[in-house]
C-alpha cells in the first residue's frame, strides 16, 4: 500500500473534502474528518455515513471498519495483494460525498435508577454544576444522546450530546471498581459501564439493562449512530427489571 | 478426550488467533500475543492453523493427558518436559495417555498447542479468553488447578505426523520466525537484530528493541525522546499492554484528544509521559495521543516483555514494516507447503 509514513493531509481542489488520512500502524488507516466542520454533531454524522459507505463498498483487502466520534478506522489485510490502491479508492469514495442513507433510527430507551446507592457521585455532580440533583436528573433524561463509538470495554457506549450545564471533570482519582450498569458523565462525554471495571467518570445512576451479551447477535445493546434517551425509574422498578435481565 | 490441568500457573489462558469483526462493539482482538507462533505450532502438530492453544506466562504448569496426543511449544525462556523427556521449542513431542507435561517458565510467555486443539466453545467467532469481559476461552477466565479441558479430534495430518516420528520428539522442527527472537542481557547488542546467547541468569532483565512507525500525534520533540529513551516495563503490566517507565516523555505538545481507534502496537502517551504499548487485549478506542506504533511483526517480541525488562525503540518505514509482514506470511506459507508435501 502506498502511503506516506507520516500523517497525510489531502486537500482536493474543487471538492469540499478535507480529511486527514493517517496510518494506524502498518495494517490500518485512520480517517479524521475534524477539519471539515467545527460542529461535533455534524462530524459524528459524517464519520457514521463514511463508515457506512465504506462498509458497503467492500474495498479489496479491507477486513473491518469502525467509527468513533469524528473518525473512521479501516483495518487492512496487508498480505492481500489487492490493497495497493486503497488510498486512491478511499479518496474517490470520500470525494463522491455520497448522500448518507436516510436512516432515522428508533430511540433506545435506557431506564436508569438515580437513587442513593447507585448515584455514587450525586453530591459531587450537584456541587460542580451548582444544580439540585433532581434538576440534574431532569436534564439527563431530557436529552437525545447519540452513540459516538463503542470501546473502553466491550459494549461501552460513548454518548455524544451532554449539555454544557452537566459538564463535570473526571474524578481526581479513578475508582478501581465501578459497578456494572453504572451510568457516567465526564466533561462532554456520557457513557454506561457494561461490566464492573475501573473508571474515572462521575456516576449519576445505574441501569438494569445488560449492555453486552456475547451470546447474542449483535453482542452489544447499542451500535454507533444509535439514538439514546434515559428514563428515570424507581428502585423497585430497577429490581424487577434486573431480575428479568438475569 | 481431555487434558487435566494439575497445576495452572498464573494468567494461563486459552487463546487462538484472535477475535475479529467485533471491534465496532468494543470487543478486543484478544488471541495469542504472538499469533504467528501459535499458527506455526498448530501446523507442526497437524492442527488447523488457528486452533486454540494455551498461553503461559508464569508459575509452574502441569498437564495430564487422557489419551495420546502430540504437543509443541515455543516462546520465551521455558523448560518443557513430556514425562522425563525434555522438549525443545518448535519440535512436536508425543504425550501418551496418563503422561504429564510439565512447563517451568523462566522468562516471557510461551504457547503450547495440543493435537486436536483445545475444544472450548467459540464465542463471537473465537476460542480466545477475554479476561476483562469474562467470556471465551475456558469459562472466560485464566485456568485454575483442577480444570479439565476438552480436546478436539486429531486430524489425519496429526496421525501421519505421529507415524513419521521415530522417538518421543520429532527430529524436524518448525521455523523460528525472525522477529520472535528477543535479545538477551541488555540492549547493548546490535539494534534490531537478535543475539543468541547461552542460557541467561533469570535475574538479568531482557533487553529488546522494538521497531516503530510514527503515529498520528507524533511530533519531533516527543518522538525524539521516545527514540532516545531507555525504558523498562512497569510492574502493573498485562495483556492489555506494558506501561514503560524510565524516560518520561514531554507531553507539553500533546493533549487529550477526541477518542478514536487504537490497535495492538499503538504507543499511547498518557499525561504522565510514561508510554503504554498496547497489546492484543487492548481496548478498541482511546483518547490519549498516539505517538507511534510498534510494527506488527515486532509484537511477537513485545509479547515476551515482563516487568523490569528493558525496551528501546527504533524508527522504521511503513514500507519496511509491511514488507516484513509479507515476508513472515511467506515464511509461514513455505512451512505449510513443506509439511503438506511431506505429510499430505
Amino acid at each position: 500500500m502506498q502511503r506516506d509514513p507520516l500523517s497525510t493531509s489531502r486537500l482536493r481542489p474543487g471538492s469540499f473534502v478535507c480529511v486527514e488520512i493517517s496510518t494506524l500502524g502498518d495494517s490500518a488507516l485512520l480517517i479524521d474528518f475534524a477539519d471539515e466542520s467545527s460542529d461535533p454533531g455534524m462530524l459524528l454524522q459524517r464519520a457514521l455515513s463514511a463508515a457506512d459507505a465504506l462498509e458497503r463498498s467492500k474495498l479489496p483487502g479491507v477486513v473491518e471498519i469502525t467509527s468513533a466520534y469524528q473518525s473512521v478506522a479501516i483495518f487492512v489485510d496487508e498480505t492481500n495483494p489487492e490493497v495497493s490502491d486503497l488510498t486512491e479508492h478511499l479518496l474517490t469514495l470520500l470525494t463522491s460525498h455520497e448522500k448518507p442513507r436516510a436512516e432515522q433510527r428508533a430511540i433506545m430507551d435506557i431506564p436508569v435508577c438515580y437513587e442513593g446507592e447507585f448515584a455514587l457521585d450525586a453530591a459531587r455532580i450537584a456541587s460542580e454544576t451548582k444544580l439540585p440533583f433532581t434538576k440534574i436528573i431532569e436534564l439527563h433524561c431530557s436529552i437525545e444522546f447519540k452513540v459516538a463509538g463503542i470501546g473502553f470495554t466491550p459494549g461501552f457506549p460513548y454518548l455524544a450530546g451532554l449539555p454544557e450545564k452537566l459538564r463535570v471533570p473526571r474524578l481526581p482519582t479513578p475508582r478501581t471498581k465501578v459497578p456494572a450498569g453504572s451510568v457516567g458523565i465526564a466533561n462532554a462525554q456520557a457513557g454506561i459501564y457494561p461490566f464492573e471495571s475501573p473508571g474515572g467518570w462521575n456516576i449519576i445512576g445505574r441501569t438494569p439493562l445488560r449492555l453486552f451479551d456475547p451470546t447474542t447477535t449483535p453482542p452489544a445493546l447499542l451500535t454507533p449512530g444509535d439514538r439514546v434517551r434515559f428514563r428515570q425509574i424507581t428502585r423497585a422498578e430497577f429490581d424487577v427489571a434486573r431480575a428479568n435481565e438475569i | 478426550m481431555r487434558v487435566v490441568v494439575l497445576a495452572a500457573g498464573y494468567s494461563t489462558t486459552v487463546q487462538d488467533c484472535g477475535r475479529f469483526g467485533f471491534r465496532k462493539f468494543g470487543v478486543p482482538a484478544a488471541g495469542a500475543l504472538d499469533a504467528a507462533a501459535l499458527r506455526v505450532l498448530n501446523l507442526l502438530v497437524g492442527n488447523d492453523e488457528c486452533a486454540a492453544g494455551i498461553e503461559i506466562s508464569s508459575g509452574r504448569i502441569r498437564l495430564q493427558f487422557a489419551d495420546d496426543r502430540l504437543i509443541a511449544w515455543s516462546g520465551g525462556d521455558f523448560d518443557v518436559h513430556a514425562g522425563a523427556v525434555a522438549v525443545p521449542q518448535l519440535r512436536c513431542a508425543r504425550m501418551s495417555a496418563g503422561a504429564v507435561c510439565e512447563i517451568s517458565p523462566r522468562h516471557g510467555r510461551a504457547w503450547l498447542v495440543i493435537s486436536g486443539g483445545v475444544d472450548v466453545r467459540p464465542v463471537l467467532g473465537s476460542r480466545s479468553t477475554d479476561v476483562r469481559a469474562r467470556f471465551g476461552g475456558w469459562q472466560g477466565r485464566a485456568l485454575r488447578d483442577g480444570d479439565e479441558l476438552l480436546l478436539g479430534a486429531p486430524t489425519k495430518a496429526t496421525a501421519r505426523i505421529t507415524s513419521a516420528m521415530n522417538g518421543a520428539v520429532a527430529d524436524w522442527s518448525g521455523p523460528q520466525l525472525s522477529s520472535s527472537r528477543a535479545e538477551r542481557g541488555g540492549v547493548e547488542g546490535s539494534r534490531g537484530e537478535s543475539l543468541q546467547v547461552a542460557p541467561r541468569d533469570p535475574s538479568t532483565p531482557l533487553g529488546m528493541t522494538l521497531r516503530i512507525t510514527p503515529g498520528k500525534n507524533w511530533n519531533d520533540e516527543a518522538g525524539g525522546q521516545l527514540l532516545r529513551g531507555n525504558f523498562h516495563v512497569a510492574v502493573n503490566s498485562d495483556r492489555m499492554g506494558p506501561r514503560l517507565e524510565g524516560a518520561n516523555i514531554d507531553t507539553a505538545q500533546t493533549s487529550e484528544l477526541v477518542s478514536e481507534a487504537v490497535v495492538p502496537g499503538t504507543i499511547q502517551l498518557p499525561p504522565g509521559g510514561a508510554p503504554i504499548v498496547l497489546l492484543a487485549d487492548c481496548q478498541t478506542i482511546g483518547g490519549y495521543p498516539k505517538i507511534a506504533h510498534v510494527i506488527t511483526v515486532d509484537l511477537a517480541r513485545a509479547a515476551q516483555l515482563q516487568p523490569m525488562d528493558e525496551v528501546r525503540f527504533e524508527l522504521t518505514t511503513l514500507e519496511h514494516a509491511q514488507q516484513l509482514l509479507r515476508q513472515r506470511e511467506h515464511d509461514i506459507a513455505l512451512f505449510r507447503a513443506g509439511l503438506q508435501a511431506r505429510f499430505g
